[in-house]
């Protein structure tokens, strides 16, 4: 019997009010212990979809089921409950400034067990260790790169070993190594974890060779899934745009208007 | 028409808006209380706070309170002399002071000083995500990050108050006694004599509970209410300060009214 998904959304519609709606009847199924894409351009809904599995939105119609329950059903402590079991590393890191690389590995161990100081020493060592910046413990976030601060916010969202891993637009403002050491930590540490993970992001070139699936969203809809091979050989209009970066096409370069001669006054005596 | 009905409009919306805020201020504030347990429970969060808006402030307040003990002398004195009163130069010196000046001075630096550091801190913060980043790790900021700024606020303002005070009244003396030449006897008995332990020094530090409550109340919801944006954490530090001040002063004018009128006359 297979399991059911760790994701589930059913046609989940969301708008921030009644004239601005951001999403449009989306529908997305994440198996366990997958990497999960959701590319697009900005403003197409990616991060509001991201927010709706994490419960930091509820959608305006359908439902979003994540790890078994229904986020938006969920009051304050069920959805704190169900938020231990998810991991989320944010645009740039979002560490704590105050505290040290430490104690930002810490933190959610301190806050959610009992654990003695020992253990969770080793188990922010290990964290540390598995994405490479054992050495930087003792550092300020201020005192590292932005490929680091990813690094660490990645260790930090892995500390209660998540079963779920959100990604929001991981790779940006990251130079090139920082960049390949940041998705090869994604792909390896979802595999070693179990865990099922979701990068949203536009960057075509780094997501598509680690990920298993690729959901492709523009104006608030899916409009393309599969492997990432099988998608981009698909030839959707959006796709294939998108992934080869042409400046018109399925998104026209011009925003809409009336015609040029209009504007010039030459329509009339056309 | 329309004209004339935009202006009404633009007032009726600014006004719904404030009442509005006024009542999310209000359900913050209730929520931050209810959620107190961790800052109270975990002590050790809250005494790190009494560090940054307390201990840090001490030398402002100190410095603060010794000048204006040291001016209260001098301008106490020119008058007191005209009437032949000098004695009860201490007596002027400690009751404005524990009274008024201390709860009041201190407040208004305890807002320009540690009000605007928690809203500054706790906006930066939410334009950093760090807030949503501890809400996403299953942790409630208003319990773990804004109720222990709270209650750091509502201990340290009274203590910065008392020394205000204290600071002041040796500075009076300074002034007084050893640079004027005041008989220091007369300006040490003659102010135990006149101040009142519940009327006047307690008064004052009831004062500066109310004033540490509402200016620590504006601090955290500023902070948690701003825009996460330079600008919108910039005007936010502003209004801090701005309404924390106007606040200080109004409730001073009311507490003044109901502690130190009718039957507490003397």
């Amino acid at each position: 019997m297979s399991q059911p998904p760790i994701v589930e959304i059913d046609r989940v519609s969301f708008g921030y009010d009644a004239t601005r709606r951001v999403l449009h009847d989306v529908t997305v199924r994440m198996p366990q212990g997958k990497v999960f894409a959701i590319m697009g351009q900005s403003g197409c809904g990616k991060t509001t979809l991201l927010r709706i599995i994490g419960g930091a939105l509820r959608p305006t119609s359908g439902t979003a089921r994540v790890l078994g329950a229904d986020v938006a059903s969920l009051g304050t402590a069920e959805l704190y409950a169900l938020r231990r079991k998810m991991g989320m590393l944010f645009q740039f890191g979002a560490l704590f400034t105050d505290l040290s690389v430490y104690d930002n590995v810490a933190f959610p161990l301190r806050e959610h067990t009992d654990l003695p100081a020992p253990v969770i020493r080793d188990l922010v060592l290990l964290k540390l260790e598995a994405v490479g910046l054992r050495g930087a413990a003792n550092l300020r976030p201020s005192e590292l790169s932005g490929g680091m601060a990813r690094r660490v916010a990645l260790a930090r969202a892995i500390a209660l070993d998540p079963k779920l891993i959100m990604y929001d637009e991981p790779f940006t403002a990251l130079d090139p190594i920082s960049l390949g050491v940041v998705a090869r930590l994604i792909r390896r540490l979802n595999d070693s974890l179990g865990a099922t993970s979701v990068v949203v992001t536009h960057d075509v070139a780094e997501t598509l060779p680690f990920v298993d699936h690729v959901f492709f969203m523009a104006d608030g809809r899916v409009v393309a899934e599969g492997p990432p091979g099988e998608v981009v050989r698909a030839a959707v209009p959006f796709v294939t745009q998108f992934v080869q970066g042409n400046v018109d096409g399925a998104v026209p370069f011009h925003f809409p208007a009336p015609t040029y001669a209009t504007d010039l006054g030459l329509g009339a005596k056309a | 028409m329309s004209e004339l009905r935009q202006p009404f409009q633009r007032l009726g919306r600014s006004v719904t808006e404030r009442i509005l805020r006024l009542g999310f201020a209000a359900r913050f504030f209730a929520y931050m209380l209810v959620h107190s347990g961790t800052a109270l429970r975990r002590f050790h969060l809250t005494i790190r706070e009494i560090y940054f808006a307390g201990v840090l402030s001490l030398i402002i307040i100190l410095v603060s309170g010794m000048f204006v003990g040291m001016v209260l002398a001098l301008q106490g004195y020119e008058t007191l002399q005209r009437y032949g009163s000098s004695e009860a130069l201490g007596v002027l010196v400690a009751l404005s002071l524990v009274r008024e000046l201390g709860p009041v001075v201190a407040g208004l630096l305890f807002a320009s000083r540690a009000g605007s550091a928690i809203t500054a801190e706790i906006g930066l913060m939410k334009a950093t995500e760090q807030i949503a980043a501890m809400e996403m790790m299953a942790v409630d900021p208003i319990a773990r990050v804004v109720a222990p700024r709270f209650w750091a606020g509502v201990i340290s303002m009274p203590l910065l108050a008392v020394l205000f005070s204290a600071m002041g009244i040796f500075g009076g003396y300074l002034v007084g006694v050893q640079l004027i030449g005041v008989d220091e006897g007369a300006f040490w008995s003659q102010m135990q004599a006149s101040v009142d332990f519940r009327n006047d020094i307690l008064n004052g530090v009831i004062k500066s509970v109310v004033f540490g409550i509402a200016v620590t109340w504006i601090a955290v919801f500023e902070g948690y209410d701003a825009q996460p944006t330079a600008e919108g954490v910039s005007s936010a530090t502003t209004r801090t300060v701005v309404t924390s001040s106007l606040a200080i002063l109004a409730l001073d004018f009311v507490l003044t009214a109901l502690m130190f009128t009718g039957g507490n006359a003397r």
